[in-house]
């Protein structure tokens, strides 16, 4: 798997991640780094401990790391989550975070693929 | 993860540190102030976030320094609106584009570097100007005094008088209301009054008598040619620190009502200069001695001067002259040079003040930086817990080994309401240490306090030792304090065993011998005229319980009687083991002693297991042998012989026949061949 499959698996933008990483070297570093976050494991601790200020935050940095990494996918559903907690809660969360969770499997699932075939 | 892609776009060129949250971030800015180049913050964060940064580095003055950039995924332009205001230089939204950041990041870097180097080559140049003028006119001025015959003070007198009035004439009237700067100009020109003295012969100068009208007349051209010499300059005509000296120069004897000299000018048509410098240079020569006249008192110069004796002056003026008149004696008085000097270096640090900010120069930073390994070596080497603390905002740094020890971070916001904190030190422990540092002064800022802390469950006993310091303002404002905490614990454990063990007889627990005499003495000695006795106890048959029950046995057997004699006796006695089987006792009474040895003899006697106690028992009173304890003790060990001698398991008070008695007393170890030697 290249790259550019792994990018269309876990539906992110492949061109636009390139056109500002500016080389595919320093964008496959970092997609690799992913793995090893540990925000999204902070976020579901943070809401089975009903600690919603550390779950905000890492929502938050979610959001931010898919930003800049264009994962396009989990980039909405984790910032749909963010504005959600950041106004305390609301009836969404739930369905929310169960979107989160599916699609930031699917982003791993993706990495992992590409990373046993390196 | 978000700071490691930034990290690898910045690349190889730049020393990056990087800060979990915004209390790192602001520890880091606090330790490393302007050496740090460029900040990249972002808002969400644990512990305080970008805001909070910010807030705390305007409240510093750091952002004035310190380029910001703002990188965030939060693009409401609410925040990034208050970023702005806040003064970040920059707003980077997510996602960047790797090299969009590096670009901003190298302007805004570039942009402040050059600044600051602007900021120093004009604050070099501030300073040295400054300096220089005043050394020059410091020079000049004194000259000329030199050759009047004046004190030297003359010339300071004059700006101090200048100074006041200037800055109280312009509360008075908006006319003459100057700018700081103008009034330091003025100031420093004043002391340039009289320079055209120089050209006046010294016969006329330091006459002693009155000057006749010839030579009044070239006296008077002081004023013409001191405004000559200035228009004559070759260079700085329009340099206003010239003109308002050829103000002063020329119309420094001018007077309100046109009746002064060289032009007869009137009223505002002589410049506010000439005509402040003219009343503070009348005063002083009222109040001054000189060749031709005394000094008059403070209170006849004002008056004079107010009654119009030595010419009109602006009625404002003089106005302001009597408000000032209670203190100015004080203020003049204070006027020596130290104090003149002090006021320059103000005016300098306001100056340099206003023209912001100022960075520090290179070679400075270069020697903090060394001080800061320094500090740091030592604080590794040293295995003490050393700390800073800055009052505000109120937080504890910890050296790495201290954090380490005391399992905290290295930085602690408001320790005062820290938990953990709290928990460690105890609350009362804390307030003590603050409120004693607090209290220190400039010239004693050392304290040194004794506590307990808890580690890991654990209390153990420290020492610290801190230095409080204060700022250099009047009054001086308490900043913070430096100190360390050792660990004494274990000393302080062995010490108490230590003197456990000096003083206590390791079977028993009773005081030994030694300890019981210092003691003993010390109780006599703290309560004369007190009736005491002192007695010898001595186990009877000792040896056959330990012969036929063993050693153990016995020891068990002077461990009882110990126990007995502890209970029999009350506060303030004393109880102690001063030989193999003999005890001692001291104890206070009222009438007579008999009842209380009575008493004791008896609870003393009894079985232990099958051993049969008796005990024989000397005693001796203060009343009748004194109170030397030698003495008391040789007299107590003589009665005791006197009792063994009549057949043991009794007591007997000492009495002059028993002076030629031996002693009973046995070796505390116990040693057989001695106890056997005397009969036994």
């Amino acid at each position: 798997m290249t790259l550019k499959e792994c990018y269309a698996e876990l539906e992110g933008d492949y061109e636009g991640v390139l056109a500002r990483l500016r080389s595919e070297r320093m964008v496959q570093k970092f997609v690799l780094k992913f793995l090893n976050d540990k925000s999204y494991e902070l976020l579901v601790t943070s809401l089975e401990t009903g600690n919603n200020d550390e779950a905000f935050r890492a929502a938050h940095t979610i959001k931010g790391v898919c930003q800049n990494l264009s994962f396009t996918k989990l980039y909405e559903s984790s910032s749909q989550l963010t504005e959600c907690l950041r106004s305390g809660t609301g009836p969404e969360a739930d369905a929310l975070v169960r979107q989160v969770e599916e699609d930031y499997k699917k982003t791993v699932a993706a990495i992992q693929a590409l990373q046993t075939e390196l | 993860m978000n700071r490691s892609i930034l990290t690898d776009m910045l690349g190889d060129e730049y020393d990056i540190m990087e800060a979990e949250n915004g209390v790192e971030a602001v520890s880091l800015l606090q330790k490393y102030g302007n050496s740090i180049s460029l900040l990249l913050l972002d808002i969400v964060m644990p512990e305080m976030d970008g805001f909070g940064v910010l807030t705390l580095m305007n409240k510093h003055r750091w952002i004035q320094d310190i380029p910001v950039i703002m990188i965030s995924a939060e693009n409401a332009s609410v925040h990034v609106e208050r970023a702005y205001e806040m003064g970040v230089t920059d707003f980077i939204s997510r996602p960047f584009d790797a090299l969009i950041l590096h670009r901003r990041v190298v302007n805004t870097i570039l942009l402040y570097a050059k600044q600051k180097r602007l900021i120093d080559l004009v604050a070099d140049q501030i300073y040295e100007k400054e300096q220089q003028s005043s050394l020059m006119v410091d020079i000049l001025s004194h000259i000329v005094e030199f050759r009047n015959g004046e004190s030297g003070q003359h010339v300071l007198h004059i700006r101090t008088l200048t100074e006041l009035l200037l800055k109280y004439l312009g509360n008075k009237d908006s006319r003459y209301q100057l700018s700081r700067s103008e009034i330091a100009m003025i100031c420093t020109a004043s002391a340039l009054h009289d320079i055209g003295k120089i050209a006046i012969p010294g016969e006329i100068l330091n006459k002693p008598g009155r000057l006749t009208d010839e030579e009044f007349a070239t006296m008077k051209t002081h004023t013409l040619i001191g405004a000559a010499m200035l228009e004559a300059l070759p260079v700085h005509q329009e340099e206003p620190l010239i003109k308002k000296a050829y103000e002063i120069c020329r119309w420094h004897h001018e007077r309100y009502d046109g009746r002064g000299y060289p032009d007869g000018l009137k009223g505002d048509e002589i410049p506010i200069s000439a005509q402040i410098v003219a009343l503070a240079d009348v005063y002083d020569a009222l109040t001054s001695e000189r060749v031709y006249k005394k000094a008059f008192s403070h209170e006849k110069a004002v008056s004079m001067i107010l009654d119009g004796q030595c010419g009109q002056f602006n009625p404002l003026l003089m106005e302001s002259l009597k408000e000032i008149e209670p203190t100015l004696q004080e203020e003049m008085k204070g006027d020596t040079d130290s104090k003149a000097n002090q006021r320059q270096l103000q005016n300098v640090a306001e100056e340099l003040l206003r023209h912001e900010d100022l960075s520090a120069s290179e070679r400075t930073l270069q020697l903090l930086e060394h001080e800061r390994m320094k500090y740091s070596f030592f604080a590794d080497m040293s295995e003490e817990i050393q700390f800073e603390y800055t009052a505000a905002p109120s937080m504890v740094t910890l050296s790495p080994f201290g954090a380490k020890k005391l399992g905290m971070e290295e930085i602690l916001m408001d320790p005062h309401h820290n938990e953990k904190v709290l928990e460690m030190f105890g609350p009362d422990d804390l307030c003590a240490i603050s409120g004693a540092l607090r209290s220190t002064s400039p010239e004693h800022p050392i304290v040194k306090y004794d506590h307990e802390i808890c580690i890991n469950g654990e209390k153990r006993w420290m020492r610290t030792i801190a230095r409080a310091m204060w700022s250099a303002d009047e009054p001086p404002r308490y900043m913070g304090a430096i100190g360390k905490t050792t660990d004494i614990h274990d000393e302080r454990v062995q010490m108490d065993a230590l003197v456990q063990m000096a003083s206590h007889d390791p079977l028993t627990g009773l005081f030994n011998h030694n300890y019981a005499k210092q003691r003993i003495q010390e109780r006599i000695e703290s309560r004369v005229g007190g009736r005491f006795a002192l007695a010898i106890i001595d186990l009877d048959y000792f040896k056959s319980a330990n012969d036929n029950y063993g050693h153990m046995f016995g020891d068990h057997v002077l461990i009882h009687m110990a126990e007995q004699l502890r209970k029999s006796i009350r506060g303030g006695d004393i109880a102690a083991r001063v030989g193999g089987d003999e005890f001692l006792l001291f104890l206070e009474y009222k009438d007579e002693p008999d009842m209380a040895i009575k008493r004791i003899f008896h609870s003393l006697i009894g079985k232990y297991g099958d051993f049969q106690i008796s005990v024989s028992m000397g005693v001796v009173c203060t009343e009748t042998s004194g109170t030397d304890y030698e003495t008391l003790f040789h007299a107590a060990d003589q009665a005791l012989y006197a009792v063994k001698r009549a057949g043991r398991g009794q007591y007997r008070f000492y009495d002059n026949t028993m002076q030629e008695m031996l002693s009973v007393i046995s070796p505390i170890d116990g040693s057989e061949k001695e106890t056997e030697q005397r009969g036994e």
